[in-house]
Formats: structure tokens, C-alpha cells, sequence
């Protein structure tokens, strides 16, 4: 499927170090343009179409396909070579931190396992600082990204509604997909959440619920570049719709849903521009005595040789934490702190998403007549963040917003279910438990929050002076502290999924926390992080300009989540792909203007 | 053992719908396209560079790139042909006690048979088996719940659990089967009844006949997802 070791050239026009959604969009946007690129990924080579478990049943894997410490998000999930741990590539954590940091060593990371929510950040997320003087502002407005937005969204394929709410912004007409039908589940939601002032409508998912206009999608996308409609249009008609069955997280042999090794990367391929080296893992960059970067110096883990790759430009896209990580192991006279790191920013204010969640056992569910809900495995419908009105009047206590995702319902029965029946049954065994088991079975749905983190001077990771992994690298050490703002939001999320669920005519199962330090989820849970190399207008106060350039080394740019300045609760593959795209653009005009 | 349940063997099965089944679904929208081409070059012409383009010119010929595939380690599993391979702990005879156990939480009624029917019963020997930390706690809360069990019904009817009779199982089973209710000397049997009460149903819904007794019936690939019916928006009032 891929070339595996760069033979056929010495020197790229550019690398790109990372597959997933930024190296993936990289990799893609730059070999349309006529680079020659060189993708470096960590892990092994991975085939979709060939390796996902399609229509697999949980007794099929063992232990009924349940998360272990190996396969955290269950058997099939997509992951491969990763989770919380990578073997042999540990990370540390400094003294009261238990971070939690998810890789994943395959071609495409983990585009490939990924939630496929994808939501825009809106014209406040740009301007955080402006609004209530916390944290700091993107060097952008949203009006500069919207454009990318519609054309990733039209590339990748994403489905949702046409609602265009405050700081929830719609889509142009054709962008979208449309939605499908909500779910049982859902619709019971919306109804009792209304008259609490909470809206639940369509959510924004990469996910097809129909097939793209190969015709059309394609000169919208790229006008006046011929190779790039021509190659697009070609992996176009190889996706096909949502076949409404089989989990997304496990990986999608269809097409359907957005990898960058079923979307970007074939594509990116089909140009004949595209080398992929797989099992390469990056050590640092390679810098001339000017401090400019020439190229990168990694490992080949298949015979841990030590090989270096020459380049005229190099993208980082490693994921947020492994970029830094990178960039603060890349010490040379010029750079004594790591390159791009004279702010001294590299890897500083790391961030998450703010997660917390309850459950409710509903019997308006119970009993429910046998029908497939299925549907795109991922939500139908959400909730985004309505109280903005509050929020500016002072009267919520903590500063940024979240978003509710849900579900349950009569899901493929798994492993565990029915775990804790006993408390509704009164210790039902023998024929009872069966008659329980069909009365509560569909009858229990669950609420998380997904919400804003403000960055800190408290959380960010560093290289860890004292251990290396297998491969030699330095690790990263991770420090982490979650602010006021982000704990009483938690609480706030799981107060008002309480009152949803009671709404509902529900029963809450555990405690209520009112104290949200113990609702929250841990620092690096929701695997949301971004924000090590983030954007900025000042060299002093940023690493990267807003096209993801560092300011100290103009041939070096970053492309993922490292980029980012804020988190809003706007989960941030769909960002991250829209910036790529939006940096790689740069990166073409730069070179026409001679200047990289 | 049929496909249908927990077999010795896992990894033999067929599921009802696999993969080939649905890109017979699909090839009607997908007419025409190839799917399983991976990430192959397009033909030659397909390398001209773009007018205007900066870099250099095209790669000569791409290599043929190698297979790859999952290595087969705990973090990167075979998922198309799982396996479930190590050693069974349970001794035959706590098995025996085991199947009768889950036929007193899961037994045979007119819907489904019983849980040990299907198998639930050697779900839970590869559960407290498995190569994990919290596998080694559960096989002594298993274990000793079930020498417990038979403990017990020597000292109340002088016999071994499955030589007890149905009512004097039940009398057994109802003073362990709710943990908050249970008397002392019976919380630490109510812990090991609890834990085999959700193994078995995990073990036995995750059957086709579970599944069947449940009228879970997604898993299907089809060509557009409906919503609920109107009989279910009756049943909500929506």
C-alpha cells in the first residue's frame, strides 16, 4: 500500500512528519499542488478496507471485545499500537499530574478511531480574551477560517442540520450532508429539554449519509487545479454512503466516514507526488548553521537504523503533544531551547476538553416495540451551548462554554450490559431476570459534557531530562492543573444532565457530584489535547504566526492541534483539518513569493 | 458448539452479515468504483504536474508497495480472525457448578434457552482467566464463590449444588442474590453472585439467542436509517 523507505528520492520538496488529520490534509492539499512530499508515520502502514472488522459481533473477540489495558477503547476499536500506553514509548508525570496521553502508531492516527463529531468553532471561540479577557485570542477571525471550513467539510464528508445558532455557526447551502433521522432516544430528549431553555438539534458528523457528487464537489473544491479534481473525483466514487450499521470507532472498510487513510491519503497517492514511509519515527529536525530546517533525522523501527530524510520545508503534524516534543528534542547551537522555542512557548499551555457525564435509566424507554436504532453509530443529535445570555450576565460562575452529547437506547447488546440490574430488580435472578432484562433493556441513556478549557501557566508538558524511550528520544513530562472555571463547569454539566434526566421522567444513577473537581475528568481523558505551539500576532508571546509558521525558522510550520490558542468545546479534528489546509495554501504562496 | 454462542474455539465464526455481504449492499450505489484498490498511484497521466506548480518533476515509477498488516501482538490484534488463547483456569468440576449457577440467574423459558445452553458459562472461565490483574481478583472471587456454593449445600441438604433440587438451589440463591439485603455471614457469597449475575448476562445477551430474546435487531447494513417507527413515537407519546 505504501512505499517503504523514501529510495526513489534523497530530497522532497517537503516532509510531512504524522498521517493523521493535519499530516493527512498536508499531505493531500501539498501533493495536489505538484510537491513532491515525504509523509513520515510513527507507526505501521494500515489498511481500512482490509482490516476493519465490519459488522463483527462482541462474541466474536475476546472477552466479549471489551476495553483492556492493551485495546482501552475494546477489541475492535481502530487503534493500533496505542491507547494511554504505546509499548516501549512511555511518557512521565510530574509530582500531583496524572495526565493521560493517547497515541496511536498507525498510518492515518487516530483519524482512524476518531468520534467524527465535527463541529466549527465560532466567531467568539476566535476572540476568547476579547470577550471576558481570559486566556488569549486566535490571530484570526472566524471569517478567515470559514472558507477552509466549507472546504473541508464538502471533502471530507460531514452531515448536520441547518441551524445557525449564537457562536454555533451553520454551513453555506451544499456543504452539508443531510442529517439523519433522529433516534428514539433523541427525539424523547429534545422534547423534555426544551421547556428547560436547552436546545437539541442536529449534530455536525463526518459521516456520509450519501454519496459526494463526483461531478460537481470536486471544481468547487480545487478550481483551476486539474490533478486535484481528477484525483479527488476518483476518491469520491470510491466512498460509498453510510451502511448504517457497524461502529465508526472500529475504522470504516466503506469509505463512509472520514480517515485520512480513506480520504486524504489515497488521493494524496493517486498524484504520484506521495512517498509514505511507515515504522519511521522522528528523533528531531535537521537544521543548517543559518538555523533553517533541511530535513529530519529519524528511526526506521523495523531495523532501528538511524536515517535522515532532506527536504526544503518541513510540517510537523505529529499530534500536539509529539510535535513539541520534537520540536524541544531539536537543540543545536542556534536553538539551545529546541527550535522555534525562543518564546520559550513550546509545549506551554496545553489543554483538554472539560468532560464529565451521568447516567439515567428512563422508563418511558422501557418496553419500547423492537426497532433497528442503530444508525450512524455516532449521535444523531446534540446540544450545543445555550447559555451565553447567563454567562455575560455573570450568573454561572465559571467562564466558557460545553456542549452535551447523548445517547442510549436499544444499542447491540455488549459486554456489560445489564451490570448493576440488580438495583432496579431488587436482586432479580431465574426467570424474573429475564422478564427484567426485556423490560429495562433500551431503557438507559447517558449524558457527557464536552466543554472549554482556559489555558494556564500549570499545564504543559516539557522533555523529561531523565528518561528516553526505546528509541532514545527524550519523553515528554507532563504538568497539569485544572482551573476553577473548568471544575465548576463540570459541575454545571452534571446538575443539568440530572435535571434533563428527571425532566424525562428518569431515574439518575450515582451521585450528583456538586463538587465538580470529583465530576471532572482527568487532564488528556477526552484526548482532545491541543495548544503546545499555539498561534500568534507577537513572536514573544506565540511560537507559530496564524498560517502555523514558526517565527524563528521560516521553513518550518505545524499543522495539528499544537497550533491552537483556545479549546473551545467545539471538538478539534474539523479545526485542525481546516487550518492544515489554510497553512498549506501559505505554504504554496510563500514559495511563489521566493521567500521559503 | 454452533456459531451462535460461546464456543471452546473462538475465531471459527461467520457472523450473519460480514463484510462481503456488504459491499454486495453498497456495489449497488458503488457501481463501478473499486474499493479495496488501497492507496494506489493513478496511471501515468495522472502525474502531470499542475500548470503553475512549484517543485520538481514527478517521481519516475512509484514501487509496488509491500503488504502490511496487523503483527499479532495485544496492541495490534488480528480483528478479522480474533483468537481468545490463553489457558482456561476452571477445573471440569467447577464448571459443572458454574453452568448450574448461570441456569439459576439465565435459565431456559418459553423465549430463549438457558444461559449455560449457549455458553455463558465458559464466557466467564475465559473472563477469569484472561491474562489480566483484575482476571486474577475475579478468579478468586469466582472460585471461592463456588467451593462456597457447594460448602453450602453439603451443609444444608448433605449433597453437592447440582445434585440440590430446584427449590433447594433457590433457597441457596435467594439469600445471596441482592448484596444490600444479604446477612453478614452471606455478603461475601452476594459479592461472588453479583459478579457471576453480570458475567452470565453479558456472556448469554451477547448470543444470537440473547440477542433474539432481547429484539435487538440492528447489526444489518441498509440503504437508509428510517428513525423510529410510528409505534414507537406512539409508545413515547411523540
Amino acid at each position: 500500500m505504501v512505499q517503504a523507505s523514501p529510495k526513489s528520492q534523497t530530497e522532497y520538496d517537503v516532509i510531512v512528519v504524522g498521517s493523521g488529520a493535519g499530516g493527512g490534509m498536508a499531505a493531500y492539499q501539498l501533493a495536489v499542488a505538484g510537491l513532491k512530499v515525504c509523509v513520515l508515520e510513527a507507526g505501521r502502514s494500515y489498511d481500512p478496507v482490509r482490516e476493519t472488522p465490519m459488522f463483527k459481533l462482541p462474541r466474536q473477540a475476546p472477552l466479549l471485545g471489551a476495553g483492556t489495558k492493551h485495546k482501552p477503547f475494546g477489541f475492535y476499536d481502530a487503534t493500533v499500537d496505542g491507547g494511554w500506553d504505546v509499548p516501549g514509548e512511555p511518557y512521565t508525570n510530574a509530582p500531583g499530574t496524572d495526565f493521560k496521553w493517547w497515541r496511536a502508531r498507525m498510518l492515518g492516527g487516530r483519524t482512524n478511531h476518531w468520534g467524527r463529531i465535527s463541529l466549527r468553532m465560532g466567531e467568539y471561540d476566535f476572540k476568547p480574551k476579547t470577550r471576558d479577557g481570559l486566556g488569549a485570542d486566535w490571530p484570526m477571525t472566524y471569517d478567515a477560517l470559514a472558507p477552509y471550513y466549507d472546504r473541508t467539510e464538502m471533502l471530507i464528508g460531514v452531515y448536520g442540520g441547518d441551524d445557525n445558532l449564537e457562536n454555533t455557526p451553520g454551513s453555506p447551502a451544499g456543504v452539508l450532508q443531510p442529517a439523519p433521522a433522529p433516534r428514539a432516544s433523541e427525539l424523547l430528549t429534545k422534547k423534555h429539554a426544551a421547556p428547560l431553555g436547552i436546545p437539541v438539534i442536529p449534530a455536525h458528523l463526518a459521516i456520509m449519509t450519501q454519496r459526494q457528487d463526483a461531478d460537481v464537489l470536486p471544481k468547487k473544491i480545487h478550481p483551476n487545479n486539474p490533478l486535484a479534481q481528477k484525483v479527488l473525483a476518483q476518491s469520491m466514487r470510491q466512498r460509498a454512503a453510510c451502511l448504517w450499521a457497524t461502529p465508526c470507532g472500529w475504522g470504516c472498510s466503506v469509505k463512509a466516514n472520514f480517515q485520512s487513510t480513506t480520504v486524504l491519503l489515497p488521493p494524496a497517492m493517486m498524484t504520484g507526488n506521495v512517498d509514505i514511509v511507515p515504522d519511521a519515527m522522528v528523533r528531531e529536525l535537521i537544521l543548517d548553521a543559518s538555523g533553517k530546517a533541511t530535513g529530519v533525522r529519524y528511526i526506521d523501527k523495523t531495523t532501528r537504523a538511524d536515517r535522515q530524510v532532506k527536504a526544503r520545508i518541513v510540517v510537523l503534524a505529529a499530534s500536539a503533544c509529539e510535535s513539541a516534543r520534537i520540536m524541544l528534542n531539536s537543540k543545536s547551537t542556534v536553538f539551545p531551547n529546541g527550535v522555534g522555542n525562543s518564546s520559550g512557548l513550546v509545549g506551554k499551555y496545553l489543554m483538554d476538553t472539560v468532560g464529565a457525564g451521568i447516567g439515567g435509566q428512563i422508563p418511558a424507554l422501557e418496553n419500547l416495540p423492537p426497532h433497528n436504532q442503530d444508525g450512524a453509530s455516532g449521535m444523531h443529535m446534540y446540544v450545543p451551548w445555550w447559555e451565553y445570555k447567563n454567562q455575560l450576565a455573570g450568573k454561572l460562575g465559571f467562564a466558557r462554554g460545553y456542549h452535551i452529547e447523548f445517547g442510549g437506547g436499544r444499542d447491540m447488546p455488549g459486554p456489560g450490559i445489564f451490570g448493576g440490574l440488580e438495583s432496579y430488580t431488587n436482586g432479580a435472578y431465574g426467570r424474573r431476570f429475564k422478564e427484567e432484562a426485556r423490560r429495562y433493556y433500551g431503557s438507559f441513556m447517558y449524558f457527557s459534557g464536552r466543554g472549554e478549557m482556559i489555558p494556564n501557566e500549570d499545564s504543559y508538558c516539557e522533555i523529561d531530562p531523565n528518561v528516553v524511550d526505546q528509541w532514545g528520544i527524550p519523553v515528554l513530562r507532563f504538568h497539569w492543573k485544572w482551573s476553577e472555571h473548568e471544575t465548576k463547569q463540570a459541575a454545571h454539566m452534571v446538575k443539568t444532565f440530572a435535571e434533563v434526566i428527571t425532566a424525562m421522567g428518569g431515574r439518575v444513577q450515582g451521585t450528583v457530584q456538586t463538587d465538580g473537581a470529583k465530576a471532572i475528568a482527568n487532564g488528556g481523558e477526552i484526548i482532545h489535547e491541543v495548544g503546545t505551539c499555539r498561534m500568534g500576532t507577537d513572536p514573544k508571546t506565540s511560537v507559530l504566526n496564524q498560517y502555523g509558521q514558526s517565527w524563528d525558522v521560516k521553513n518550518l510550520f505545524v499543522a495539528d492541534g499544537s497550533v491552537f490558542v483556545s479549546n473551545a468545546d467545539k471538538n478539534p479534528t474539523l479545526s485542525i483539518l481546516a487550518l492544515a489546509w489554510r497553512t498549506c495554501d501559505h505554504i504554496m504562496a510563500e514559495m511563489q513569493r521566493g521567500n521559503i | 458448539m454452533s456459531d451462535e454462542a460461546h464456543d471452546e474455539t473462538r475465531g471459527e465464526a461467520t457472523p450473519p452479515m460480514d463484510r462481503r455481504e456488504a459491499l454486495k449492499v453498497i456495489a449497488t450505489v458503488a457501481a463501478g468504483a473499486t474499493l479495496v484498490d488501497g492507496l494506489a498511484p493513478l496511471t501515468a497521466d495522472a502525474q502531470q504536474p499542475v500548470p503553475g506548480a512549484i517543485g520538481r518533476r514527478a517521481l519516475t515509477n512509484a514501487p509496488v508497495p509491500p503488504k502490511s498488516g496487523p503483527r499479532g501482538t495485544a496492541t495490534d490484534p488480528d480483528l478479522i480472525t480474533p483468537t481468545s488463547n490463553w489457558p482456561r483456569l476452571l477445573s471440569a468440576a467447577e464448571m459443572t457448578t458454574l453452568a448450574a449457577l448461570c441456569d439459576m440467574i439465565i435459565p431456559a423459558d418459553d423465549t430463549s434457552p438457558s444461559a449455560s445452553a449457549v455458553g455463558a458459562h465458559r464466557y466467564i472461565n475465559e473472563y477469569v482467566s484472561a491474562p489480566y490483574d483484575w482476571a486474577e481478583r475475579a478468579l478468586v472471587r469466582v472460585r471461592g464463590g463456588l467451593a462456597w456454593l457447594d460448602v453450602e449445600s453439603q451443609r444444608r441438604f448433605t449433597r453437592r449444588f447440582t445434585a440440590l433440587t430446584l427449590t433447594e438451589r433457590t433457597q441457596i440463591c435467594d439469600d445471596i442474590c441482592f448484596l444490600p439485603k444479604a446477612k453478614p455471614e452471606f455478603q461475601a457469597a452476594a459479592r461472588c453472585f453479583d459478579q457471576i449475575r453480570d458475567l452470565t448476562a453479558s456472556g448469554f445477551y451477547t448470543t444470537d439467542a440473547g440477542m433474539k430474546d432481547l429484539q435487538y435487531i440492528g447489526n444489518v447494513a441498509l440503504a437508509k436509517f428510517e428513525g423510529p417507527p410510528p409505534e414507537v413515537l406512539r409508545h413515547l407519546g411523540l
